[in-house]
């Protein structure tokens, strides 16, 4: 059983160019039926078909979860990856018919919290959109702090300074402008939770800040928004199918996998949920692990791997599928 | 459809019986002649008309008389229903979750009108009809999770979904096989499930967990879980054990037929949308051995199951005291012949 199973018909009601790299796509349900009902932090996997290539690529929703006649996500356009969001950006027109999976959620609010910190960087902006209407509805206290490399490419911070007022702080590296986590986290309440989504070294700089000033892990939370990257293609042997399969570069190992239709199950596409966690047969090579799932000893012993993410360099692979 | 509610009673003279049309459609528990256990976890589509897994929520000839004896519980022991402050949410989404498909899978009983926040409910077996804003807990006459637990058979456990865990943080709990809410409550995955042998060390929980941690909206699951209960009683909680531990002693061979109860209950797990928590109903149904032999593919299997029943689980289940004149008197009704696949009767 995977997520992605069980698409929702929707039609694109809307495109919006918000910046020149940035572009919200709003979907209604093909029937005008209610959405599901979802939670702040929560994303949906959208299906592309992209002349004969189906990509499935998560994007967070940015729209209220208390909107339920529409969803909206925000895409980040990246001419050096693999194509997804390049397809969403050339191809994806008002009316255009597409599918998308229900809402899944893997950065969601602790509700215990007494306030919610969060810190943005860049597109991983969207996720705190739709946390702060849900924090303003339940009426907890929030604070967004959100970074971005410019004016230009701010998206959404004057509409959402304008929205949220005090509770949003905006910085701009061409302003010289920047957030100062020691100040900002030895700052806070106690009860206090700590959300991050934005680039690799931010999240980084977050928790190894907030661990060094003694917060616990458990009001630490962040969201690596992890495209599957692009690779030079490799050949992989499916035992239980008993077929060979070839992964191009710009394609992942699970969309590689889908396509032969041999069954696996998935359901973040990210590298973050652990559904597609599949068993190594045989490895001569080297697996490019590069999901948050597995640990240093599960990556070490090279007998798991995560196919929505993750890459193989070598002779052989053969996977337990 | 219509369903005739039962006057019946699961305490004092325990006048709870099955009708004769009532019991093929028990969730008989054993797939096969052999009893282990395993995660056993299939989607919870609708199967097979007629038998519980056909709703969502199955409402069956007992549910006035299951809700009555809730009240009765609750009225004695109010800390069978808990909520932590931060489950609000979630028992919203119990709410909404049981109204849209109470009121879709049984027009006749059960009445939904949305419009906006402002909802009308009418649930006609219990002459419930309440209009509420949903989402606004003053407008209910108590907790949202209190409110439709009342109206919903079987126990509510909601579970709270954080740092790599789930967290038993709600819960209405009426009808439990010897477990405590209030023991429990606030306790994480592993923690209260510690009691339970054998599973551990088959990585039944470690494998569950995971499971349920990428638990998808809108593809719920369910499992079977089974022990036995002396007499028809709902309500074997560990607050309660004087009330009812003293029955084992009561059984004879004369009378094991219509004391021993096999009691099953359906699991199902829910991904609750606003929360990201996941609902746990755990839905139980007794059926009297009497009652279980008159389909002779259970009979044989039964007495099977019982006579192989590991000895752990015999003493976690809390059968020692008759587990050996229970498996004699089945065996009256195994012929030794072979049994067909699957839980249901021939």
């Amino acid at each position: 059983m995977s997520a992605s199973d069980h698409l929702i018909p929707v039609v694109v009601s809307n495109v919006v160019e918000v910046n020149p790299i940035i572009k919200r796509f709003e979907f209604k349900h093909v029937n005008g039926d209610e959405l599901p009902a979802f939670s702040g932090g929560a994303h949906i996997v959208v299906e592309m078909l992209d002349d004969g290539t189906k990509r499935k690529n998560p994007y967070s929703l940015m729209s209220s979860p208390f909107e339920r006649d529409q969803y909206a996500i925000s895409v980040r356009r990246d001419d050096t990856g693999r194509g997804g969001s390049k397809f969403m950006h050339e191809q994806v027109r008002p009316g255009m018919e597409m599918k998308i999976s229900a809402p899944v959620n893997l950065f969601s609010l602790d509700l215990r919290a007494k306030k919610h910190l969060m810190i943005a960087g860049g597109i991983g902006i969207t996720p705190f959109i739709a946390q702060m209407a849900q924090a303003d509805k339940l009426g907890v206290p929030f604070e967004l702090h959100y970074a971005a490399r410019s004016v230009s490419q701010a998206a959404y911070m004057d509409s959402l300074a304008d929205r949220f007022g005090d509770h949003v702080s905006c910085y701009c590296d061409d302003q010289g402008e920047g957030v100062d986590f020691e100040t900002l986290l030895s700052s806070q309440p106690l009860g206090t939770h700590v959300y991050v989504c934005g680039p690799k070294g931010m999240i980084e700089r977050v928790v190894e800040t907030a661990t060094h000033l003694g917060w616990p892990a458990a009001h630490v939370h962040f969201e690596h928004f992890l495209a599957p990257p692009v690779g030079e293609p490799f050949e992989v042997h499916l035992a239980k199918a008993g077929i060979d399969i070839t992964v191009g570069a710009e394609q992942s190992l699970l969309e590689a996998v889908e396509a032969s239709g041999t069954p696996i199950n998935c359901m973040c596409r990210g590298g973050a949920c652990g559904q597609c966690e599949t068993a190594v047969v045989a490895c001569d090579g080297e697996i490019m692990h590069n999901d948050h799932w597995l640990d240093e000893e599960q990556r070490a012993s090279k007998q798991l791997i995560m196919p929505c993410v993750s890459r193989f360099r070598g002779k052989r692979l053969e996977l337990d599928l | 459809m219509t369903i005739q509610f039962k006057d019946e009673s699961f305490r004092g003279d325990f006048s709870y019986a099955n009708s004769p049309s009532n019991i093929p459609r028990f969730p008989f528990p054993f797939p096969e002649d052999e009893y282990m256990y395993s995660t056993n976890i299939e989607p919870h589509h609708a199967a097979r008309a007629g038998s519980p897994f056909e709703n969502a929520f199955d409402v069956d000839e007992h549910y006035v008389a299951e809700m009555k004896d809730r009240a009765l519980v609750l009225a004695e022991d109010p800390g069978r229903c808990q909520a932590l402050p931060h489950m609000e949410t979630a028992g919203w989404d119990f709410v909404e979750l049981v109204m849209v498909s109470k009121a879709r899978d049984y027009p006749d009983l059960f009445k939904l009108t949305i419009d906006g926040d402002r909802w009308h409910w009418i649930n006609k077996p219990l002459q419930i009809d309440d209009t509420f804003t949903f989402g606004d807990s003053s407008t209910l006459p108590c907790h949202p999770m209190e409110y439709i637990g009342r109206q919903v058979q079987g126990d509510h456990a909601i579970l709270d979904q954080r740092d790599g865990n789930l967290w038993l943080d709600a819960g209405i709990i009426t009808a439990q096989a010897d477990w405590s809410l209030d023991f429990d409550v606030g306790m994480n995955f592993f923690e209260w499930h510690a009691p339970v042998p054998l599973a551990h060390e088959l990585g039944v929980f470690q494998r569950a967990l995971k499971f349920l941690l990428t638990l998808p909206q809108g593809q719920p699951s369910r499992r079977l879980n089974w022990t036995l209960t002396v007499n028809p009683r709902l309500d074997t909680s560990p607050e309660n054990y004087p009330k009812w531990g003293p029955d084992r002693m009561t059984v004879t061979p004369e009378n094991i037929g219509e004391k021993v109860h096999l009691r099953v209950e359906l699991q199902t797990f829910w991904r609750l949308p606003r929360s990201n928590a996941i609902l746990f109903p755990i839905r139980t149904y007794l059926m009297a051995m009497n009652e279980v032999v008159t389909q002779p593919k259970w009979a044989r299997r039964i007495h099977r199951v019982m006579r192989d029943l590991r000895p752990e689980l015999v003493e976690y289940k809390g059968l020692s005291r008759y587990h050996p004149i229970l498996v004699e008197w089945l065996s009256q009704f195994d012929d030794g012949a072979p049994t067909s696949p699957g839980i249901f009767p021939d």
